[in-house]
Parts: C-alpha cells; sequence; structure tokens
C-alpha cells in the first residue's frame, strides 16, 4: 500500500498541533509558591514601624524559625488570623517578624493595641517593595523561615487552625 | 563662546537621549510583565496596586543598574516564569518557540505538493 507524501504531513501536522495543544492547555497558570519554597532568603533591609531603625537578613538568628507575616490594619483577612499569630507567639523555638504593608503607622498600631501585638519585631513597608522579595502580592501572606534562613513553606491568605498545627509540626521536625 | 553653546546645547540633548532611553525600557519591561492578581492585563495597562508596586520595584531596579534580562529572572524567581508574557528560550518551551517554523515549512511543502499534483 502506497501512503502518499501529502497524507503523511497532514497527518503529523495535525498531531504535532495536538500535542502543542496538550501541553500548552496542561501548564498550571495559577500562582503558586513553588519557586519561592526551598529558597534562601535574600539579603533584605526593612525600617522597623516605630523607629528609624533598619531590620535585616543578619537579624535573623540561626537558633530559631522565623515566621514573617504580612499584614495591615486595614484588611480584613488579617483580623482574622490575628487570634492564631498571639499562639504562636507561645512557642519558644519561633520569633514572628510582622511586615506591616502599605499602611498607616497610627492604624497599624491601634490594631496591634487592640488585638494584641503577636509580633517579636514589627517592621514597616510602606509602598509595598520590600513585600517583592518574599513573593508577595496581597495580604496576609506568611513565610516560614527555618534556622538555615530557608524558606520552608508559605501560607496565602489568613493563617488557619490547619496551618497552626503544620507550623507547630515543622517547628517540632528535628 | 559659539562653543559653549554648543556643549549646552550636546549635554543636554543626550540627557534628554538618555531619559527617553530609561523610559522606553521601563515602559518595554511594564508591557512584558504580566499582572498576576488582574485578568489579562499587563504591568503597563493595570493600576491595580500589585501592578504599581511593580513598577515601583522595576525603576530601582533600573536605577540600580540592572538590565532587563535580570530584572525578568529577579521577578520570575519570586513569582514564577508566569509573570513574564514572552516565554525564555530554554529546553522546555523550544516547541513553543520553534512550532512556528515547523508549521510554516511543512504547511509550505504541503501547499507545495499539492498545487504539483493539480498541475500533473
Amino acid at each position: 500500500m502506497k501512503i502518499s507524501f501529502l497524507k503523511i504531513i497532514s497527518i503529523s501536522l495535525v498531531v504535532f498541533s495536538i500535542i502543542v495543544f496538550f501541553l500548552a492547555l496542561n501548564i498550571d497558570k495559577r500562582y503558586n509558591t513553588e519557586k519561592i519554597v526551598g529558597n534562601n532568603v535574600d539579603n533584605f533591609e526593612i525600617v522597623f514601624l516605630n523607629s528609624v531603625e533598619i531590620f535585616t537578613k543578619q537579624d535573623l538568628t540561626n537558633d530559631k524559625y522565623h515566621l514573617i507575616n504580612i499584614w495591615a490594619s486595614w484588611c480584613l483577612p488579617c483580623k482574622k488570623e490575628h487570634p492564631i499569630l498571639m499562639k504562636l507567639k507561645k512557642e519558644n523555638n519561633l520569633k514572628i517578624v510582622g511586615i506591616n504593608f502599605k499602611d498607616k503607622k497610627l492604624n497599624a498600631n491601634n490594631f496591634l493595641r487592640e488585638l494584641g501585638n503577636p509580633y517579636d519585631f514589627s517592621l514597616s513597608d510602606k509602598d509595598g517593595t520590600k513585600s517583592i522579595l518574599f513573593g508577595v502580592y496581597g495580604v496576609p501572606e506568611s513565610i516560614l523561615i527555618n534556622k538555615k534562613h530557608k524558606i520552608v513553606t508559605k501560607f496565602i491568605g489568613p493563617l488557619n487552625i490547619k496551618d497552626y498545627e503544620d507550623i507547630l509540626q515543622l517547628l517540632n521536625e528535628k | 563662546m559659539k562653543n559653549k553653546f554648543l556643549i549646552i546645547f550636546f549635554c543636554l540633548f543626550f540627557q534628554e537621549l538618555s531619559a527617553d532611553e530609561i523610559n522606553n525600557l521601563e515602559s518595554k519591561i511594564f508591557k512584558n510583565l504580566r499582572c498576576i492578581v488582574c485578568q489579562g492585563q499587563s504591568i503597563a495597562e493595570s493600576n491595580s496596586d500589585f501592578a504599581q508596586t511593580i513598577k515601583i520595584v522595576v525603576r530601582d531596579k533600573i536605577d540600580q543598574g540592572d538590565n532587563e534580562k535580570e530584572i525578568y529572572e529577579f521577578l520570575a524567581e519570586k513569582y514564577g516564569e508566569w509573570i513574564i508574557y514572552k516565554p525564555k528560550f530554554n529546553y522546555i518551551n523550544s516547541l513553543l518557540w520553534f512550532s512556528p517554523y515547523i508549521v510554516l515549512v511543512f504547511g509550505g511543502l504541503l501547499i507545495f505538493k499539492y498545487l504539483k499534483r493539480r498541475k500533473q
């Protein structure tokens, strides 16, 4: 049986197009934290919320985990996750770094006075540019960093009870 | 006196030129970045909070002397390759880059063969 050259090319083109479409449609286009988890934290310099001093990567100690929490007083989900942060404050193996995102200092301080201050370090990112270093695109977001300053996990949205348990489990890992 | 005027003129002219170059680079980068919190908009088109922040970061990076490639690499490291419209040329994306040429060559051959057969 003789198969014409024309038919071979036509079939190859159809098969090729199907493969390209199949591969392209299977790409996950949602934002995920895959890229950032496992990386070392970049060097950063962020000003404290209530002073002109600067907090840098060198201020992250090597003996504890750090949870970087990006929050704002105008953000309702931040209020929702606040009790979880207050619970995490009690953990000896963890220090919480709060980055106040695009907020007014007065409102931020009122928020902490009203609901309690879970942060060991309160920092301020007035224009949101410092948070880009942590791959942030909204609030609240939290990043857990291990003792070697590697990003262990990232939470998008408010922390819930399951996230709390996951964090405790990670803190207790040897 | 005439020379002094010429020097001042050229200084101002080149200063203007370099400012234009920076603006062009800025808008080129903004157009090639996807606003990941918007529906089908680039950073250049979007007025969202996220887009405004990315614009500031890109401007800061240009001021620090980073080139276009370094800026894309920085943002792709934080948000994934999805943030860049123009896909990088690598092993995984090679099919994407070459497929139009492959289709063009094979399509051309197909038309050529078809026309030749009709003539016969």
